[in-house]
């Protein structure tokens, strides 16, 4: 293994002075602990997040039964869902997964561990905001779940949360609940703006010497742009959400026609954010995967200036395209005709990105791990994802799939098969480096394929179920005649999603078992370029010893005909002949 | 024609929205299928074996170029296949003298029909709970509007769908092509009382809805069979209740 020149070979203990127990593990300033911090955060919620989806699935193939294990939370029904609970069911599980799991894991979790290491600082540029936004984070979350115990239950007018249904109390019967959920929410957002400004700071100020814009990882030019869309979309959402709290609490009017506000301000408001929102969801999995195909390609990433500069066009296009999700809503239809035209613009950096990741495996030497095992499901999940979005980008089908289970089948392929796939795969792949300890790689399968076949068998089905009409947040298909034929589908549906469920069960265990008793990890067990493999796993407090890298080349040197002895240049490692041989 | 599990189209633009919905299937399709097959077998031919060394490359412009402007150029082709229907089935409103306003509220969709002096507004308006009744081959009007929170008439069979809002009144229009009865859920979250919101739509021919008008709409002021709804207020509060 080629050593790291100049810099973790050096020894000396930087202002090594121990901090206690509240300090390293509690109300740390290490951007590293943080990370993990988020990530936990994110692994525990999804549990319960998980578990909603359940529930409402249950509630779809054989309604009004008694969902198994609830009677002790639902005694007055003996555990059968009643309209309300269920709106409250689905509401609460999206709201969750969005803001509570994959923001924290990827946004929260990856970006705080990964930023500085694979730029060469030492920690963020503003620790103790870093920390801030963590607990600021907490707390919202502490707010989301109390939500669950007030008098009259959750939010439950979906996590779109339409005005005027979620802004009068009586409409849904949800009082404290919907507060709760916009009250969690401002909290969310400023600690989001604390974490966004930290992360842009970071990466524009503390990139180590020689790190350019252009050396930089790919995963951490998708981190860049996704602070940029969270500074700039989550403030929207936080002024949307103070809104109709004030709407519920004080009397205003902003969305209330019946005191001359306007239903479709909050539309736009929530879209304004809520499209950018989607690309803050996928382009940190982006980036993971474009990550990963190199290293278990052992091959430079395909197009490194074109995938960098298509997540710069998806981030701008994303802000002028939000207006597709609402081309039935009363919308001038002639503003529908604009919003399509960049919608299926928008198409265009995606597919650049898939052509070049495939272009990145072709004549490569493929190494089927877990975590690449993971990043190719990301990419042939997007795919199914992004190509099933073109219906709704068309206006006249959109009439007709809009607020079906169509896009309930997109937006899953988007976040889960995209994003949650993209967090698995940097959760395998960067966990000898964050716990310093190797996962088991049976495990790993037993993990990975389970969920690679249950995820299709949930979602796919659910693309034909939408084709057949099937509204989406309907309590019971079987009212409906039109829907009764195709009843079998949900019931395929909730058990493939049960298995779905019970497939994760690998991953817990492999993540706590391998937490204590998985082998010790090298520095760099993948044999990978990017910085954070020339520190220690884990990286010490400060991630180096007495110098931060230099760094000479770019990301993806693999296979380099400059390189006899290894397939691989790590960033640190300096030309052989002068200076400024490297190619980025 | 496969039917690609859609539901039976009855309506006169149904069938537009049908054509390029078939016509994404097929470009996905192949889309899906090349890229795919390219990955399965990418990962086959290149899987690591011993002595293999992978090809040393940065990328290449011209792939570059050639994989923008491909799916640009068809994207724009779609766009253009969009836009006459976009523009006929929601920026044109064909001429009829039949309107009927659909007014949705927790948890119904109120139907309503100038009685005999043929204006809305008036007392002889004969206002229908989740009942219409159309004649086929005509077009019709509806004024949708929502009464306190917004719903969204959708008629699968017509491919219509458009949210009612309250505070606003939306003009459409669909035209039926086949006699029958037809199912309008609320296809946007209204409250608890959202899944089983939903109106039967009654197709006639010319001549039994003649009839059917004759009997129903043309009566001097009196209860419609369905019973009166209650008269169109603003004021969201009153109907915040639902019905059970």
């Amino acid at each position: 293994m080629s050593a790291p020149t100049a810099t973790a070979s050096a020894h000396a203990h930087v202002e090594h002075h121990e901090l206690g127990f509240v300090r390293t593990y509690i109300f740390s300033t290490d951007h590293k602990m943080i990370g993990r911090q988020f990530m936990f955060m994110g692994l525990f919620m999804m549990i319960l997040g998980g578990l909603l989806a359940l529930v409402v699935r249950w509630q779809l193939a054989w309604p009004e039964t008694p969902v198994p294990g609830l009677g002790m939370i639902l005694k007055d029904t003996g555990g059968i869902l009643e309209p309300s609970t269920y709106n409250m069911a689905f509401t609460m599980h999206a709201t969750i997964m969005i803001f509570f799991v994959i923001m924290p894991i990827l946004a929260g979790g990856f970006g705080n561990y990964l930023i500085p290491l694979m730029i060469g600082a030492r920690d963020m540029a503003f620790p103790f905001l870093n920390m801030l936004s963590f607990w600021v984070g907490a707390l919202a979350g502490v707010l989301i779940l109390a939500g669950f115990f007030v008098e009259g239950g959750h939010a439950a007018a979906g996590w779109t949360s339409y005005a005027p249904l979620s802004a009068v109390p009586q409409y849904t019967g949800v009082n404290w609940g919907q507060n709760l959920w916009c009250i969690s929410l401002f909290v969310l957002g400023v600690g989001s703006m604390m974490g966004s400004i930290n992360y842009i700071t970071t990466i524009i100020n503390m990139r180590a010497p020689g790190m350019t814009l252009f050396r930089m990882p790919l995963v951490i030019w998708s981190l860049f742009i996704t602070a940029i869309l969270l500074l700039l979309a989550l403030p929207v959402l936080t002024s949307a959400v103070a809104m109709l709290l004030f709407d519920r609490t004080l009397g205003t009017s902003w969305f209330n026609p019946s005191g001359g506000g306007e239903p479709l301000l909050w539309q736009h408001l929530f879209w304004y954010f809520g499209h950018p929102e989607v690309y803050i969801l996928i382009l940190p999995a982006m980036g993971i995967a474009s990550e990963i195909l190199p290293v278990f390609s052992r091959k430079p990433v395909f197009g490194y200036h074109a995938m960098a500069f298509s997540m710069i066009g998806i981030a701008f296009l994303s802000w002028i395209v939000y207006g597709h999700h609402m081309f039935v809503s009363g919308m001038n239809p002639a503003l529908g005709m604009s919003f399509m035209i960049t919608t299926m613009i928008i198409a265009v950096p995606s597919a650049i990105k898939t052509f070049n990741w495939l272009g990145t495996l072709w004549g490569g030497r493929i190494q089927f791990t877990v975590p690449m095992l993971n990043a190719l499901a990301f990419v042939s999940m997007f795919v199914i994802g992004g190509l099933s979005g073109i219906f709704m980008a068309s206006t006249p089908v959109d009439i007709y799939i809009q607020d079906t289970y169509f896009i309930v089948a997109h937006i899953h392929y988007v976040v889960f098969g995209g994003s949650i796939f993209g967090a698995f795969a940097a959760l395998y792949y960067w966990y000898p480096k964050i716990f310093g300890r190797m996962t088991n790689t049976l495990l790993g399968h037993l993990h990975f394929w389970p969920t690679f076949v249950f995820f299709n068998l949930t979602f796919f089905p659910m693309h034909i179920i939408g084709v057949g009409g099937q509204m989406r947040r309907i309590y019971n298909p079987m009212q409906y005649e039109f829907l009764q034929h195709q009843q079998h589908w949900n019931v395929f549906i909730t058990y493939s999603a049960l298995l779905l469920g019970l497939s994760q069960i690998p991953f817990v265990i492999n993540f706590f078992w391998s937490l204590f008793a998985g082998p010790k990890a090298p520095m760099n067990p993948w044999n990978a370029t990017t910085l954070e493999w020339t520190a220690p796993s884990p990286p010490p407090h400060l991630n180096w010893g007495a110098t931060v890298p230099t760094v000479y080349r770019g990301p993806y040197e693999y296979s380099s005909p400059e390189s006899t002895t290894t397939d691989f240049l790590p960033q640190t490692q300096p030309p052989r002949t002068r200076a400024g041989v490297s190619r980025h | 024609m496969l039917n690609w599990w859609l539901p039976e189209n009855v309506s006169t633009y149904g069938q537009e929205i049908d054509s390029i919905f078939h016509l994404i299937y097929w470009i996905t399709g192949v889309t899906f299928i090349l890229v795919t097959g390219a990955l399965l077998a990418f990962i086959i031919i290149y899987r690591d074996r011993p002595g293999r060394r992978a090809t040393y490359t940065h990328g290449s412009t011209p792939l570059e170029i050639a994989w923008t402007v491909a799916p640009a150029l068809i994207l724009v082709v779609l766009t253009f296949l969009s836009v006459p229907a976009w523009s006929r089935i929601k920026m044109t409103l064909p001429e009829s003298d039949l309107l009927i306003h659909v007014t949705g509220k927790q948890f119904n969709w109120e139907i309503t029909y100038p009685g005999p002096d043929g204006r809305f507004g008036t007392a002889d308006d004969k206002t229908f709970l989740d009942e219409m009744h159309v004649p086929i081959n005509k077009v019709v009007r509806i004024q949708l509007r929502g009464r306190e929170v917004i719903h969204s008439f959708f008629v699968p069979q017509f491919r219509f769908k458009q949210d009612a809002v309250p505070g606003r009144d939306i003009m459409q229009w669909f035209e039926v092509t086949k006699a029958g009865k037809y199912e309008a859920p609320c296809a946007e979250l209204c409250g608890f009382g959202h899944s089983g919101m939903r109106a039967w739509i009654y197709a006639h021919t010319p001549e039994d809805y003649a009839k059917w008008a004759a009997e129903n709409l043309k009566t001097a002021a009196g209860t419609p069979p369905a019973g009166p709804a209650a008269a169109e207020t603003t004021d969201g509060k009153t109907e915040g209740k639902p019905k059970s």
